[in-house]
């Protein structure tokens, strides 16, 4: 199949979501992607957390780069970005580049090639990857959107950030449903985590206080097939 | 220790040393013919299985080896080396241990033995148990956890170089769990530690004595060996055989539910009657409600008492006391009062809610009346009409001493993962010897060379295909063919780990004012613990029972529940938490018996008979070895009810099997409901003429091939295997439950282990922790050889009877649809429905947005 026919149709029956005034595909396997600029923004990828853990004792199993690059890989090739942006914390401390294995490495700089490739640094990874291309920066602006890693205290609309590992919950007919999820009010929008072993924490916690306009507040939980656009007031808090 | 009897026997006092007789004399006793038995086995070198009934005098029986050996074991002279443990005493309870020590106490000073006894628990504080190392006690009394830490440490070997007897209590319930995994391993190294070791089990009565007497003694013998591979054993008959009644009550017995309530007056009135009555119920709930129901009716204002695991700990410490000092007229309990404590004189068991097991209603009624040769007296109190089918079973098992245990199972390879890391803590060691050492364990003995290796590999950098972690090594083969410890924290984090008891995720339940959110004040006292998966159902207002009290859900905020109370209201919420035990395969035979057989039925409540006679009439009754299968029409979907009788958990898995068969056959299958007798399913499509049209025939439908393909799909993805891989990820050391200065919550676990997972499926299908897990899901939540058993068995016996109606058969289960949440499967609807209700609410171009 065509690339471009491919994204069309993707773009055509994903969920387009308004960040100040740009149109976004909220895309269910946690990336968000802008039509106009042709970018694809992905936020903490935590690369090498398997690794990292293991070097403290806990050996959880090494195949978490792989499975974070192979879902990467889909997304792109759907997508075919000129622009791609890795929101921070893409490895999960400042050694994960340099213990990555060979074969990982090479799948990571082939989806590099031919596109400019950000990776905005994060509390995790505050240096350049080691010995991979793209820039490193510290936070981006194109158009009216803003991207970097940790969402600021005070409003800036057209922010897209991530660092906080957004997820909601509902509970429907007595049971209770946990997703990870994008979460915005139309002005800013926070990212889901994307690597394999992150974790994540409530919209409803403490931590997000502040930050959105609460009656303009959804979540986009992520679905096996599709987004689930779901209001504050279904959400409930743990 | 209970009373001894008089009973002149003047050959038993033989082998006894002279103060022992001495103390007999005084007392008025004379040893029991059992208790001489085993002394005079254990003498001779052997270890020994006691299987006798509660009161039997099991526990001076199990220690009169040992004590009549300190008796006359020289004392230790000034500047000699210190003398190591001489018995060690291994329960399942620290609370039994402690009970030990207070009862074994007694009659070791009025003997005048030099002899001392103490405990190791978790409890026991750091300076005693450093001097225990220091000055060994001569009788340790312990948990298998405490075992697990001794044998971990460096100086193991020298700790127990003068060990003589280990004596087992409660052992037919240690031996079942992993618990039992972990402590068989344990025993194997004492065994390798002193060759002579003497087991001594103490059980009540079991299914399978055999399988118990492999368990204390080694096996797979090096060639040439000439010891036996069982251990001796002594049984113990009889005790006065209990009188236990079903209550026959005057009020109509419920089709479905488990609450019993419509016997509350007459349960009441019995309470009345006696002076201590002992009421066991299956589940927590049940225990709230029933304790509530019973205060409803209190107009005497007895003192009623509540006990079951999720109390606050001090609570049930009160409960325990003033049981003890005989201040409570009744207790209301759980299985966690299942276990060998004595209380004060409970003269009545009443056990509300069917049984489940034979074996179990016979271990529970022996709680009445500690002495053995009076009569037990019990009343079973059915809670629905299926539970007066299983209480009459389960009351003719037991006069005819049918015992139903489950078997015991292969040893699981998370539990040898964390024995392996625990041996090299302790000492190098060289994996042929290991290897050989771990085989001489009855749970064990099954296992190959290639799976060891593969667990030491496990252990050593997590075994993975992709090796990624060699310097990151937990243990090490050196060059001395040793695998030794890489560092000193790999053996501070396996002690902080040790065990094999994995907790639920549970929450603090905290009092605070109605309305605070607990946000103004750190509120009042904690009231106990509930499983976060319960809690997370609830949205503020709700009301629920816990701790004898209705409660209002007010919010939870970090690991606290705060609730207010609220008296007067109907608690709205059903509780599920808590064990219940599926049926067991002998009791559900012995009810399709008694449905195959109208005689049986005169024995039954006029009521209860009645039923089943209209269910000839309108249908037909299941014959002994067939599967009867009825379809039938009601509303707009059509209905399967299907009656195994295998128990829930097996007709958990028969419901997701059947369901996803069906869907494959048109049927349009919406959903299904298991109890422990039946399995209802109900779909768009007509099942009945599907059936009738061969198109699946139900010959098909129940092919046992299901358990293959269409079992492993399944499984991939369902949160059961996700649950089970959590714990055997937790026993294996891959994660930890704890980790030096640092708590995890229960979220943070059960997040990282759902992913890890997902990972470690989709990159490497047959790692040995995936093997550990779908051997555990198959042997536990699955029930998977059960249902197997029941397949093969059905083959060409299923009677289909395709009805215009629901059957009166059906009724109960018919009953329980909507009542039971349906786990796991459905998310994607619910979150469906939750974006619908927005769409609804807000409109659509607000969604779209």
């Amino acid at each position: 199949m065509n690339f471009s026919l491919a994204r069309a149709s993707l773009i055509a029956e994903a969920d387009l979501v308004d960040v100040a005034g740009e149109s976004a595909v909220c895309d269910r396997r946690g990336v968000l992607y802008f039509p106009e600029f042709r970018l694809l923004a992905v936020s903490d990828l935590h690369l090498e957390k398997g690794s990292s853990l293991a070097r403290r004792g806990t050996l959880i199993p090494p195949y978490d780069t792989g499975a974070t690059l192979l879902r990467l890989q889909a997304v792109i090739s759907d997508y075919q970005p000129s622009i791609v942006i890795s929101l921070g914390d893409s490895f999960h401390d400042g050694g994960g580049a340099e213990r990555m294995h060979a074969s990982f490495r090479e799948r990571l700089e082939a989806l590099m090639a031919g596109r400019d490739w950000f990776w905005v640094a994060g509390n995790h990874d505050p240096e350049a990857p080691a010995d991979l291309p793209g820039d490193t920066v510290r936070e981006l602006a194109i158009g009216s959107l803003l991207f970097r890693h940790e969402p600021s205290k005070v409003r800036v609309e057209g922010e897209i950030s991530g660092h906080l590992h957004p997820c909601a919950r509902i509970v429907q007919q007595g049971r209770s449903v946990r997703r990870r999820c994008f979460a915005g009010d139309g002005g800013r929008m926070i990212m889901p985590a994307f690597g394999a072993y992150t974790g994540s924490l409530n919209v409803l916690d403490h931590a997000y206080a502040g930050l959105f306009r609460l009656e303009s507040l959804m979540a986009y939980m992520l679905g096996a097939d599709r987004i689930f656009a779901i209001s504050r007031s279904m959400l409930r808090p743990g | 220790m209970t009373e001894q009897p008089r009973l002149a026997d003047q050959n038993a006092t033989v082998a006894l040393p002279e103060p022992f007789v001495r103390w007999f004399g005084e007392k008025g006793w004379s040893p029991r013919a059992h208790q001489i038995e085993l002394l005079a086995k254990a003498q001779s070198g052997q270890s020994v299985l006691l299987i006798a009934p509660t009161g039997a005098g099991k526990t001076l029986a199990g220690f009169l080896p040992s004590l009549t050996e300190l008796a006359v074991w020289p004392r230790r002279k000034p500047g000699q080396a210190r003398r190591g443990i001489h018995t060690l005493y291994i329960s399942p309870l620290k609370a039994l241990a402690v009970d030990i020590e207070r009862n074994l106490g007694k009659p070791v000073e009025e003997i005048g033995l030099p002899v001392t006894i103490e405990t190791r628990t978790g409890d026991t504080p750091s300076h005693k148990r450093q001097r225990q190392k220091l000055a060994p006690p001569d009788i340790l009394l312990t948990t298998p956890e405490q075992l697990a830490l001794l044998i971990a440490a460096g100086d193991a070997r020298r700790f127990f170089e003068d060990l003589r007897y280990v004596v087992l209590d409660e052992l037919h319930s240690l031996v079942t769990s992993k618990r039992g995994h972990l402590l068989a391993l344990g025993l194997a190294r004492l065994r390798s530690f002193v060759p002579g070791l003497q087991m001594i089990g103490l059980s009540a009565t079991v299914a399978e004595p055999d399988e118990l007497r492999r368990w204390l003694v080694s096996q797979n013998p090096p060639k040439g060996a000439t010891s036996p591979d069982m251990a001796e054993l002594i049984v113990v008959t009889g005790g006065a055989k209990p009188e236990i009644t079903i209550l026959d009550s005057e009020e109509r017995v419920p089709w479905a539910g488990h609450s019993a309530r419509y016997a509350t007056p007459e349960i009441y009135r019995e309470i009345k009657r006696h002076k201590t009555t002992l009421l066991f119920v299956n589940t927590r709930s049940q225990a709230e409600l029933l304790f509530q129901e019973l205060w409803r009716v209190n107009d005497d204002t007895l003192p009623i008492a509540l006990h079951h695991g999720s109390l606050d700990v001090a609570q049930r410490r009160r409960v325990e006391k003033a049981m003890g000092e005989n201040a409570l007229r009744a207790i209301v309990a759980t299985s966690t009062l299942d276990l060998g404590i004595d209380w004060g004189d409970v003269d009545l068991v009443v056990h509300v809610g069917a049984p489940k097991g034979a074996s179990r209603l016979a271990q529970r009624i022996g709680r009445a009346n500690h002495r053995m040769d009076e009569p037990s007296k019990a009343i079973l109190i059915p809670a629905n009409r299926f539970e007066v089918l299983e209480c009459r079973a389960a009351l003719d098992a037991n006069y005819l001493g049918a015992q139903d245990t489950p078997p015991l199972v292969n040893g699981g390879l998370d539990v040898l993962a964390q024995h392996v890391l625990g041996c090299a803590c302790g000492a190098p060691f060289r994996a042929d010897d290991l290897f050989e050492e771990v085989r001489t364990a009855a749970p064990y003995a099954y296992l190959d060379r290639p799976t060891f290796d593969r667990v030491v590999d496990f252990v050593a950098t997590g075994g993975y295909a992709l090796k990624n972690y060699e310097r990151y090594a937990r243990i090490r083969l050196n060059k001395d063919g040793l695998w030794r410890v890489s560092n000193p924290r790999v053996a501070q984090q396996y002690r902080l780990n040790v065990g094999t008891i994995i907790e639920v995720p549970a929450l603090n339940v905290r009092y605070v004012q109605a309305g605070s959110k607990g946000s103004a004040s750190r509120g009042g006292r904690v009231l106990g613990k509930i499983e976060e998966a319960f809690l997370e159902t609830l949205t503020h207002g709700d009301t629920f029972m816990f701790a004898g009290k209705v409660l209002r859900f007010e919010g939870i905020r970090e690991s606290e529940c705060f609730v207010s109370n609220a008296p007067g209201s109907d608690a709205k919420v059903p509780y599920y938490g808590g064990g219940k035990f599926p049926l067991s395969t002998y009791l559900a035979e012995q009810v399709r018996i008694i449905l195959d057989d109208p005689q049986r039925w005169k024995k039954l409540p006029e009521q209860v008979a009645d039923w089943l006679r209209f269910q000839a009439d309108k249908s037909v009754l299941p014959k002994r070895e067939d599967l009867l299968i009825e379809t039938f029409p009601r509303g707009n979907r059509h209905y399967l009810v299907a009656y195994p009788f295998e128990g829930r958990l097996a007709h958990q898995t028969l419901g997701m099997l059947l369901t996803r068969r069906l869907d494959r056959a048109g049927a349009r299958p919406l959903g299904f409901v298991a109890t422990d007798y039946a399995l209802a399913i109900w779909s768009l499509g007509d099942m009945g003429a599907m059936f009738k049209a061969r198109k699946p025939s139900l010959g098909a439908l129940f092919d046992q091939d299901m358990l293959g393909d269409d079992l492993e799909a399944w499984l991939a993805d369902s949160w059961l295997l996700k649950r089970t891989f959590r714990n055997c990820a937790l026993i294996s050391g891959l994660i930890e439950k704890r980790h030096p200065g640092q708590e995890k919550s229960g979220r943070q676990v059960t997040v990282s282990t759902d992913l890890i997972y997902d990972v470690l499926r989709s990159h490497e299908p047959d790692h040995i922790l995936l093997q550990a897990t779908r051997a555990d899901a198959a042997a536990g939540l699955l029930d998977v050889s059960r249902l197997a058993d029941m397949l093969s068995r059905i083959q060409g016996r299923i009677m289909h009877k395709n009805l215009e109606q629901i059957s009166p058969l059906a009724v109960p289960i018919m009953l329980e649809i909507g009542k039971m949440p349906v786990n796991g499967e459905a998310d994607e609807t619910l979150l469906m429905d939750a974006a619908t209700l927005v769409a609804e609410a807000m409109g659509p171009e607000m969604v779209e947005e």
